[in-house]
C-alpha cells in the first residue's frame, strides 16, 4: 500500500490531515490545531523523503506511477507519476509548508484551525499538480488550488484584500479557462485521450500548435507571472498574510514554469521553437524592466514581489533557449527562488508582526535593535542578489552560461540583474536595517525569538547548502531535462 | 607525501573559516579575548602553513587538483579545486602575513568598539575568501572568491552601520564592483562557450584552437574571441582593482575601520584584479588589443589618481588615492607584459601600503579619531615608532633605493619603457610623471603629520602618545619587508624562472627578459647593486628625489606656498578637489537616472498603462456594457415574454431566408 501509492499518500495525507485540524474546532483550541497541523506537515514531509531516496536518477521516465480510472466515459484517469523536476518541486512544497505552519504559530490568532487547514489542503493540491499525468486531473488540481489561496488572502489578508483577491482570481481564471479549451481541443485530436503521454505524440499543424501554445502560454504566463500579465502579483503579495506570500512566491509561481515544461514544450514543440524569440524578449523585459520597477518601490513586500517576477524571468529565459545548461539552470532557479523568496517574505513578516507596516520609510536602523535578524536578512538579501555560495547564484549562473552559447547579447542583458538585483535588494536593506535608530518604534523592537530563529536558520542552511553544493539537486534532474528537451526537439508536423 | 600536502592546502583556508565561524556565531560566549585569540591563532596557522607550502613549491612540488565537484550540468563538472604554484604560493604568503599583522593590530585599534568579535570574524572570513580566490584552479571558484571578498568588503565598509556615509559607501562599493562583475561573468561565459571548460590549465592549453575564431558582438564588427574574453575579464579586474572609471568606490571605502583599509583596500583584495590578469596571462598574451587597453587604463589610473592625492587633507584619503595610483602602476605593468614586475610590486606594495595605512591608523588613534592632517603636525616627537615606520613606508612608496618599492616600481617603469605595444609611449610618460607626484604627496603626508608645529587643540595635544605595543609591533614587522623585500626578491622573482609555468610571456612581449639580459650570470648581490646603480642614473629616481624636495619646500621650508599655488591655479584645484566630477556624474546620471527611470516605469508602465488601461480598463469596459444592458433586466414577465416572441420571430425569419 505504502510502497505503491506514495504519491497519493503525499497528496491526500495533508488534505485528510486538514480535516483533522478543522475538527479541533474553534479558536479556544487553537493550540491543538497548531500542533496537529505541524504534525501533519512534518509527516507529509517525511512521506515525500522516500520519493527522493527511492528515485532512480539515471532515468528520465516517470516514476512512482499510479493509475486508476476516474471518469471512464471520457477516459479521464487518476494517473500520477513524477520525474526529477517534479520531485524537487514536491520536496520544496512539503518543506515550505512546515515553515509556513511554524511561521504562523503566534502570528495568526483568529480562525487558526481554518488557516492551518487551508495551507495543508493547498499543499496536497500543489503536490497533486506536480504529480498529475492526466491533463484533466492536472486541471482540477490546478483550479482547486486557487480556492484555498483565495480564502487565505481574502480572510487573513490586509485592508485592500478584496481588490487583490478578485484581481488574482480573475487573472488566473482567465488564463486557465483557455487552458481548458486547449485541452478539449487536444482531446479530440488525440482520439479521446487526456493522458499527457498521448498528447505528447499527437500530430499537430503549426497553426494548431501556435493557437494551443498561446492558450497554454496565457494560463502559465499569468501564474509565473511574466511581463505584462504580472500586475496581480504585487497586489496579492501586499494583501496576503505572510504564509500566503511565502506559498505564493515559493511554490505557486513555479506552477507556471512547470506548466511550460509539461505542456508547451512537449505538446507544441514546433510552436515553442517558433515563438521562443517572443518568450525570450518577454523574459528579458521581465529581468530588466521589472528590476527597475522594483527599485522604485517603497513597500517592502511589493519590492520583493517585483524581485520575484524579475527572478522568474531567468526561469522562462532558461527554458526557451533550448540549451541543456540553461534549462537546468532554470529548474535550479525555480527551487532556489522558492527558498529565497520564501525567506525574504518571512523576513518582512517578522518585521511586520512587530511594526505593522511594510513601508521602508517607517524603518531604519533595525540592526541596532535586532542584530540577529539583521544577520539572517543580510544572508537572504545577498542570496536574492545572486551571491556565489548561496543558491541564488547557481540558477542564474547556469542560465547565463547556457544562454551565452545561444546569443551573447541575451546573456549580457540578463546579466544586468547582477547590478540591478543587488541595487534594489541592498538599497532596501540599507533603508530598513542599516542606519541609526530612526524612530521610537524601531527602538522598541525585540530581536527574533527562538521560533523565528529556527525557521530562518533552517532556510539559511538550505540556501547555503544549495549554493555550495548544488550537485545533488542537479543530479536529480539531468535525465528528466534530457527527456523534456528530447520531446521538445521532435517535430510534430 | 602529496596526500599530506593536500591536507595542508585544505587546512590553510579552512582554519580561517573555522575561526571566523566561531568568532562570529559564539562571539558572546567566548568574549573579546576569545575572539581575537582564536582568529589570530587561525590566521597564524594559515600563515605558517603558507610559508611551508611556499618553500615546498620552491622545491618543485606544485599541485593542481580537485577538492570536490560543485555540480554537473550539461555533462560538465564544475569543480572546486586548488592550483598551487609559485604565483599562488606567493599570494598566499602575502595575504596571510598581512592579514596576521592586521589581526594583531586590530586588538589595539578596535579596543573600545562594541563590534569587536564581529570585526574579527569578518577579517578572518575575508582571509578565507581571499585564499580561496588565489588558490583556485578554475574560473568558477575564482568568481566565488571574487564575490565573497566583495561581500566582506561591503560588510566592513559598512561596519559602523549607523553612519550614513558608511552605508552609502558600502552600497556604492558593492554596486560599482557588480558592474565589473558583470563583465567578469560574461567573460567566464565566453570562456565556457568557446573552450568548453573553466579549468585554468585546460583553457590555457586549448588557446591555439580558439586563437583564430571571432565573435560578432555588434553587426559588422568581428572581434577575436580571445580579445573579447580578455577585455571582459579585465572589466572585472577594473572593478575589483579600482581602475578608472570603476575606481570611484575605493576612496569612499575609507569609511571602514582603518585595519580593513590596510588589509582589504590596499594590500590584498584590491590586488585581486592584478592577480587575475597575471593568472590569465596565457590568454592576455594572445591579444595585443587587450594588453593595450590594460596598459592605457592603468596609465590613466596611475597618473590621474596620483594627482588627486595631492589635494586631499584626510590622511586616509591620501593613502587611498596613492593606492589607486599604485594599482594603476601594476596594471600598466600587466599591459606591458611585465606580469612578474606587477606581481612583484603587488607584493612590496602590500607591505608598505599596509604599513602606511596602519601607521595612519596609529596617528588616528592618537588624534582621537581626527583624520584631517591640517589639525596634526609635529607628531614625530610623540610617536617615534609610528614616525620611523611611516618614513620607511613613504620611502618605499616614493621609490627610493634600497627600499622595496624602488625595485618593483622601477621594474614596472623599465618594462613599459621596453614595451612597443600601442599606448606604451603614453603609459611611459604617465608612470614617469606619476613618480614625482607620488613622492610629493607621500612626503606631504609625512611632513604635514609628523613635522612642523603641532596644530591640534590643547586637549588632544596633552593626550598624544605612542600607540600600544599591539599596534606598534605590526608596524615594525611590516617595516622590515618594506625595507628589504625588494632587494631580496628582485633577482629570483623578476629575473629568474620563478614564474615559469604560472605566467606566460610570449618572446615578442618579453620586456623583463630584455631587462634581465643586462644582469645575466650575475649573483644576487651583483644584480641588486647593479639594479640600484642603474636606477640612480635613470629619470625615475631623480623625479622621486625632486618630488620629495618639492614637498619639503612646500610644507617645511615655505608653508605659505601651497595656498598660493592652489589660488593661482584655482580652476585646476577645484577639478581635483571635486575628483574630476566623476562622483557627481555617476550619482546624477547612473544612480538617480536609474532610480528615476524605475519610478517612471513603475508609475506609467505598471500603474497607468498595464493596471490602469489594460486590467482595470477591461474591468471598466465590462462594467460599462453591463450598465447599458442592466435596464433590460426589468423583472417584468410580460416584457420578457414579449422579447422572447420577437426573438423567435427574428430567428425564424433568418432561418427561412437562409434556407
Amino acid at each position: 500500500m505504502f510502497e505503491a501509492n506514495q504519491l497519493s499518500l503525499a497528496i491526500w495525507l495533508p488534505i485528510v490531515g486538514a480535516i483533522a485540524v478543522l475538527a479541533t474546532g474553534n479558536d479556544q483550541r487553537a493550540g491543538l490545531a497548531r500542533i496537529v497541523a505541524l504534525l501533519v506537515s512534518i509527516v507529509t514531509f517525511l512521506v515525500t523523503i522516500p520519493l527522493y531516496t527511492a528515485f532512480n536518477k539515471t532515468s528520465g521516465d516517470l516514476q512512482f506511477i499510479e493509475h486508476m480510472p476516474w471518469i471512464s466515459a471520457l477516459d479521464i484517469n487518476y494517473s500520477l507519476g513524477i520525474d526529477g523536476i517534479a520531485l524537487l518541486l514536491i520536496l520544496l512544497t512539503s518543506f515550505i509548508t512546515i515553515i509556513v505552519v511554524i511561521s504562523a504559530w503566534q502570528v495568526i490568532q483568529e480562525k487558526v484551525a481554518q488557516y492551518m487547514a487551508a495551507f495543508l489542503i493547498m499543499e496536497g493540491l500543489m503536490i497533486g499538480v506536480f504529480s498529475a499525468t492526466d491533463a484533466i486531473l492536472f486541471y482540477v488540481f490546478w483550479e482547486a488550488m486557487l480556492i484555498p489561496m483565495f480564502l487565505i488572502i481574502g480572510i487573513w489578508g490586509g485592508p485592500n484584500r478584496i481588490y487583490a483577491t478578485i484581481k488574482f482570481f480573475l487573472y488566473t481564471l482567465l488564463g486557465s479557462l483557455l487552458m481548458l479549451v486547449a485541452l478539449v481541443y487536444l482531446y479530440f485530436k488525440s482520439n479521446g485521450s487526456f493522458a499527457l503521454a498521448d498528447l505528447y505524440t499527437v500530430k499537430l499543424t503549426l497553426t494548431e500548435q501556435l493557437w494551443l501554445f498561446m492558450a497554454f502560454f496565457l494560463a502559465f504566463a499569468v501564474k509565473i507571472p511574466m511581463f505584462p500579465v504580472h500586475t496581480w502579483l504585487p497586489d496579492a503579495h501586499v494583501e496576503a498574510p505572510t504564509g500566503g506570500s511565502v506559498v505564493l512566491a515559493a511554490i505557486m509561481l513555479k506552477m507556471g514554469a512547470y506548466g511550460f515544461i509539461r505542456f508547451n514544450l512537449p505538446i507544441t514543440p514546433d510552436a515553442s521553437h517558433t515563438l521562443s524569440g517572443f518568450i525570450i524578449v518577454l523574459s528579458l523585459i521581465a529581468i530588466v524592466y521589472i528590476a527597475m520597477v522594483a527599485l522604485a518601490q517603497t513597500d517592502m513586500k511589493k519590492l520583493i514581489a517585483y524581485s520575484s517576477i524579475s527572478h522568474m524571468g531567468f526561469v522562462t529565459l532558461g527554458l526557451f533557449v533550448f540549451n541543456k545548461m540553461a534549462f537546468e539552470g532554470a529548474v535550479i532557479q525555480m527551487i532556489s527562488h522558492g527558498f529565497i523568496s520564501g525567506a525574504m517574505f518571512l523576513c518582512v513578516g517578522v518585521l511586520y508582526d512587530r511594526m505593522h507596516t511594510r513601508k521602508m520609510s517607517d524603518y531604519g536602523g533595525v540592526a541596532n535593535t535586532m542584530p540577529k535578524f539583521a544577520a539572517f536578512m543580510m544572508l537572504f538579501a545577498m542570496a536574492n542578489a545572486g551571491l556565489p555560495g548561496t543558491s541564488g547564484f547557481v540558477g542564474e549562473f547556469l542560465v547565463i552560461l547556457g544562454v551565452f552559447q545561444v546569443n551573447a547579447w541575451y546573456a549580457i542583458i540578463a546579466g544586468t540583474t547582477l547590478i540591478l538585483g543587488a541595487a534594489y535588494t541592498l538599497w532596501m536593506y540599507k533603508r530598513v536595517i542599516f542606519g541609526a535608530v530612526s524612530n521610537d518604534n524601531v527602538k522598541a523592537l525585540k530581536d527574533i525569538n527562538s521560533r523565528e530563529g529556527f525557521f530562518l536558520l533552517v532556510l539559511t542552511l538550505t540556501v547555503l547548502l544549495m549554493g555550495l553544493w548544488p550537485a545533488p539537486f542537479l543530479d536529480t534532474i539531468h535525465s528528466s531535462v534530457d527527456r523534456v528537451l528530447a520531446l521538445s526537439a521532435v517535430t510534430k508536423l | 607525501m602529496i596526500d599530506d600536502m593536500k591536507l595542508v592546502y585544505l587546512a590553510i583556508p579552512l582554519v580561517c573559516l573555522f575561526a571566523a565561524v566561531i568568532a562570529g556565531l559564539f562571539g558572546r560566549q567566548i568574549g573579546r579575548a576569545g575572539a581575537h585569540t582564536i582568529t589570530i591563532a587561525g590566521v597564524a596557522t594559515a600563515c605558517a602553513l603558507s610559508v611551508y607550502v611556499y618553500f615546498d613549491v620552491l622545491a618543485g612540488n606544485t599541485f593542481n587538483g580537485t577538492v570536490y565537484v560543485w555540480g554537473v550540468s550539461d555533462n560538465f563538472p564544475f569543480e572546486i579545486g586548488f592550483l598551487i604554484d609559485n604565483l599562488t604560493a606567493t599570494m598566499m604568503v602575502i595575504v596571510t602575513f598581512v592579514s596576521l599583522m592586521v589581526h594583531i593590530y586590530t586588538i589595539g585599534y578596535m579596543h573600545d568598539d562594541p563590534g569587536y568579535q564581529r570585526f574579527f570574524s569578518y577579517i578572518s572570513l575575508f582571509t578565507f575568501s581571499m585564499l580561496m580566490l588565489v588558490m583556485s584552479n578554475n574560473f568558477l571558484q575564482l568568481f566565488f572568491g571574487w564575490e565573497a571578498v566583495g561581500l566582506i568588503s561591503y560588510l566592513l565598509i559598512g561596519f559602523w552601520y549607523t553612519r550614513d556615509t558608511a552605508i552609502y559607501a558600502n552600497m556604492k562599493a558593492f554596486l560599482v564592483n557588480r558592474v565589473g562583475d558583470l563583465g567578469f561573468l560574461i567573460g567566464i561565459a565566453a570562456i565556457y562557450a568557446n573552450f568548453g571548460t573553466l579549468d585554468y590549465h585546460a583553457v590555457f592549453a586549448s588557446v591555439p584552437e580558439v586563437l583564430g575564431q571571432t565573435i560578432e558582438i555588434l553587426p559588422g564588427s568581428e572581434w577575436s574571441i580571445i580579445t573579447f574574453i580578455c577585455i571582459m575579464l579585465f572589466i572585472g579586474a577594473m572593478g575589483k582593482s579600482a581602475q578608472v572609471p570603476l575606481h570611484v568606490w575605493l576612496p569612499d571605502s575609507m569609511e571602514g575601520p582603518t585595519p580593513i583599509s590596510a588589509l582589504i583596500h590596499a594590500a590584498t583584495m584590491v590586488t585581486a584584479g592584478i592577480f587575475m590578469v597575471a593568472r590569465t596571462s596565457p590568454l592576455f598574451e594572445f591579444s595585443e588589443t587587450a594588453l593595450s587597453v590594460v596598459m592605457i587604463i592603468g596609465a590613466i589610473t596611475a597618473f590621474f589618481m596620483a594627482l588627486l592625492g595631492l589635494v586631499q587633507n584626510d590622511i586616509k584619503r591620501v593613502v587611498a588615492y596613492s593606492t589607486l595610483s599604485q594599482l594603476g602602476y601594476m596594471t600598466v605593468g600587466l599591459g606591458a607584459s611585465g606580469y612578474a614586475a606587477s606581481i612583484f610590486h603587488l607584493g612590496t606594495h602590500a607591505f608598505f601600503k599596509a604599513l602606511l595605512f596602519l601607521a595612519a591608523g596609529s596617528v588616528i588613534i592618537a588624534m582621537h579619531h581626527e583624520q584631517d592632517m591640517r589639525k596634526m603636525g609635529g607628531l614625530r616627537k610623540f610617536m617615534p615608532w609610528t614616525y620611523i615606520t611611516a618614513v620607511i613606508g613613504s620611502l618605499a612608496l616614493a621609490g627610493i633605493p634600497p627600499f622595496a618599492g624602488f625595485f618593483s616600481k622601477d621594474l614596472i617603469i623599465e618594462s613599459v619603457h621596453h614595451s612597443d605595444l600601442f599606448g606604451s609611449g603614453i603609459a611611459y610618460a604617465s608612470v614617469l610623471a606619476g613618480v614625482v607626484i607620488t613622492a610629493f604627496y607621500s612626503f606631504r603626508l609625512l611632513f604635514m603629520t609628523f613635522h612642523g608645529r603641532p596644530r591640534m587643540d590643547q586637549h588632544t595635544l596633552q593626550h598624544v602618545k605612542e600607540s600600544p605595543m599591539v599596534v606598534v609591533l605590526p608596524l615594525i614587522l611590516l617595516a622590515i619587508p618594506s625595507m628589504i623585500a625588494g632587494a631580496m626578491f628582485i633577482e629570483p622573482m623578476a629575473f629568474g624562472d620563478y614564474f615559469t609555468g604560472s605566467i606566460l610571456v610570449l618572446p615578442q612581449h618579453d620586456v623583463i627578459g630584455q631587462i634581465a639580459e643586462h644582469y645575466e650570470g650575475q649573483s644576487t648581490v651583483q644584480v641588486v647593486l647593479g639594479f640600484m646603480l642603474h636606477g640612480m642614473l635613470q629619470p625615475p629616481f631623480w623625479l622621486a628625489v625632486g618630488g620629495i624636495f618639492l614637498a619639503w619646500l612646500f610644507y617645511i621650508r615655505k608653508p605659505e606656498l601651497p595656498g598660493k599655488v592652489a589660488a593661482s591655479v584655482a580652476p585646476l584645484y577645484n577639478v581635483l578637489m571635486n575628483k574630476y566630477y566623476i562622483d557627481d556624474f555617476n550619482q546624477k546620471f547612473f544612480a538617480n537616472g536609474t532610480v528615476g527611470l524605475g519610478r517612471l516605469l513603475s508609475k506609467y508602465g505598471d500603474t497607468v498603462f498595464i493596471d490602469g488601461w489594460l486590467v482595470n480598463g477591461s474591468a471598466r469596459a465590462v462594467g460599462y456594457f453591463s450598465k447599458i444592458l442592466k435596464p433590460l433586466q426589468t423583472g417584468l414577465v410580460n416584457q420578457y415574454a414579449f422579447a422572447m416572441i420577437i426573438g423567435l420571430l427574428v430567428l425564424m425569419t433568418w432561418f427561412l431566408s437562409v434556407n
